[in-house]
């Protein structure tokens, strides 16, 4: 189980505004260690975020996104005290769920 | 030297974007032709990685941290005296460092966290400072620590107390040190960082002899380093100057890098703390 | 005389470093805990920490000594002049590629890096050179037609060598590091720099 993620989700207008800030080493699998030795290639590959039962994004990501990545998106039609789910899964099978509240 | 990929969170806020149903606002990026083409894409680079901080999963496990029993004496470090007294942190960092009668000694945030860690939760000191700094796997728990502590003073005026005659001692013996030229490029701190407006390479060089210049620095580390994907404290942050001085190493919350923090802490007196902030 | 008044001056406003006896036993102090405080890593030993004349000088008098006396500028720049190794064969002028390489690259002496792995010159860290790189520190002078507007002569030829080699030799406290006097560099690279600087091909003067 992977580390926690910090979520932050509120209405701005009618648009509800999502951050999510996910705690992952992200290697490409190209990259060496200060040893010189190639670090093996461990990153997400499934990223899916609800609002309340709705499933607004579902990601298929890989190496070029950053380590502790930030994510941001914006939806419409949600409303404050909509229960936000961000789940990701990386490619040593290793996954995470962490839920927030529309504020 | 590591460089990570960070354009790859701008791309993925498009591609989120066109993937999201419910539609998504989409900013413009405006082109401004008058503008220098490399100052341009510096500034928009800093814009890019000042939004969403990773500093930030740092001071959640920092916070687990401090509140969970750890040690042979199965203790957290809400009894831990940053300079408040036990257990307050809001504001604490802002106020470091600072003359410690239990200890005897100025400290700054990391040699009191040492402290504490040893005093409290019965830890062994050796062990503790052993790996101060984060690296490739490793995690280091004291930057975590930091990060949360750093966390707390937000907005905080920078007021570190210069009463207690160590206090004073401390800053005229970190003055001296940003000024001892030695090694193999003759180099001190003050080689670097004595004048307005010079860079190394691209890298602007904050003047740490104004209050202007040392607040600047001061008031935005410790930071998140997004080269090295790692967060940096400050211990850190004079560690690795010592490196690019040609120095051989300072001990970990020894008393030289301690007075040198003491000296810039107090050219950035009275300006607010903005960290933890976030660096190429 | 002017330098001497003027750091009788600052002495006198507490801004500048003054020598004073209390000055001494406090620099003494900071070299002990110095010496305590921190150790050797890699190939960055202690002794490191040891200031020779020169670095004395210019820490004690806030880089502007006074001309005269054993710690003063005239001695020290002479001494540091006295031990710059010219080129046995008498030639200045390396090659501008090489150079070019060399200029580029920040490595040496750290205690990351490896004993025996040459250095580079670390050129572009502080100074404008071939205006194509835009990635320049302003630590230095720029150096954008150092030869265009200096020419050629065997006399520019050899100031170039002696500044790169040390530059001490022309300017005590200058920020400038001594390449050739503490060993980063070897007589070959600095010619190589030489030749960028100087060379009418380089591209420092195009």
């Amino acid at each position: 189980m992977g580390d926690p993620m910090k979520i932050r989700a509120s209405m701005q207008g009618d648009v509800a505004e999502i951050r999510v800030l996910v705690n992952h080493a992200m290697e490409t699998g190209q990259r060496k260690d200060s040893a010189g030795n190639l670090v093996p290639a461990h990153f997400i590959k499934h990223l899916t975020a609800t609002v309340g039962d709705k499933l607004v994004v579902d990601a298929q990501i890989g190496t070029a996104i950053s380590r502790n990545p930030v994510f941001a998106f914006k939806v419409k039609g949600a409303k404050a005290g909509d229960k936000v789910v961000i789940n990701w899964q990386d490619n040593k099978g290793d996954s995470r769920t962490d839920e927030a509240v529309i504020a | 030297m590591r460089f990570r990929r960070v354009i790859g969170q701008s791309l993925m806020a498009a591609l989120l974007c066109a993937a999201v149903p419910l539609a998504c606002a989409q900013d413009g990026a405006a082109t401004k032709e008058e503008k220098d083409a490399t100052i341009q894409e510096i500034e928009r680079y800093r814009e890019m990685i000042a939004d969403g901080n990773p500093a930030e999963l740092y001071e959640l496990r920092g916070e687990e941290m401090w509140k969970t029993p750890r040690g042979p004496k199965k203790a957290t470090l809400q009894g831990c005296d940053l300079g408040l007294g036990p257990g307050v942190v809001k504001g604490a960092y802002a106020k470091l460092p600072r003359f410690f009668a239990d200890t005897g000694k100025v400290q700054d945030l990391e040699s009191r966290l040492v402290s504490c860690m040893v005093n409290l939760q019965g830890m062994n000191e050796a062990e503790v400072i052993a790996r101060p700094f984060g690296q490739d796997a490793y995690k280091s728990d004291l930057e975590a620590l930091v990060a949360y502590v750093v966390g707390q003073s937000k907005g905080v005026t920078i007021a570190p107390p210069l009463e207690h005659a160590k206090e004073k001692e401390a800053y005229a013996l970190g003055k001296r040190m940003f000024l001892y030229r030695a090694g193999p490029y003759d180099f001190s701190c003050a080689t670097c960082h004595s004048e307005n407006g010079r860079r190394i390479r691209l890298q602007d060089l904050p003047n740490l002899t104004t209050h202007i210049g040392a607040s600047r620095a001061y008031a935005t580390w410790p930071a998140y380093r997004v080269s090295q994907g790692e967060f940096r404290s400050m211990q850190w942050r004079m560690n690795d100057c010592f490196r690019q001085q040609r120095f051989p190493e300072p001990g970990y919350g020894s008393e030289v890098v301690t007075a040198l923090i003491s000296y810039l802490a107090q050219m950035a007196s009275g300006s607010p703390y903005e960290g933890p902030g976030i660096k190429r | 005389m002017k330098r001497h008044a003027l750091a009788a001056l600052l002495c006198g406003l507490g801004l500048a470093g003054c020598a004073t006896m209390d000055d001494g036993a406090a620099e003494k102090r900071l070299v002990e805990i110095l010496k305590r405080d921190f150790h050797e890593k890699g190939i960055a030993k202690l002794d490191r920490l040891d200031q020779d004349a020169v670095q004395q000088s210019c820490t004690k008098f806030n880089n502007n000594p006074p001309h005269g006396g054993p710690g003063g500028i005239d001695r020290l720049e002479a001494e540091q002049m006295a031990a710059i190794k010219w080129p046995a064969d008498g030639k200045f002028i390396g090659d501008w590629k090489n150079g070019e390489k060399l200029a580029q690259d920040g490595r040496g002496m750290t205690w990351t890096d490896k004993a025996g792995a040459p250095a580079g010159g670390n050129c572009y860290n502080c100074h404008q050179l071939a205006p194509k790189e835009l990635s320049f520190g302003t630590i230095g002078p720029s150096l954008y037609h150092y030869g265009k507007s200096r020419g050629n002569s065997p006399e520019v030829q050899k100031y170039t060598f002696g500044k790169i080699f040390n530059a001490k030799a022309y300017n005590l406290c200058t920020n400038m590091p001594r390449f050739g006097y503490h060993g980063v560099l070897t007589e070959a690279q600095i010619k190589d720099l030489v030749a960028l600087l100087l060379d009418p091909a380089s591209p420092v003067n195009n």
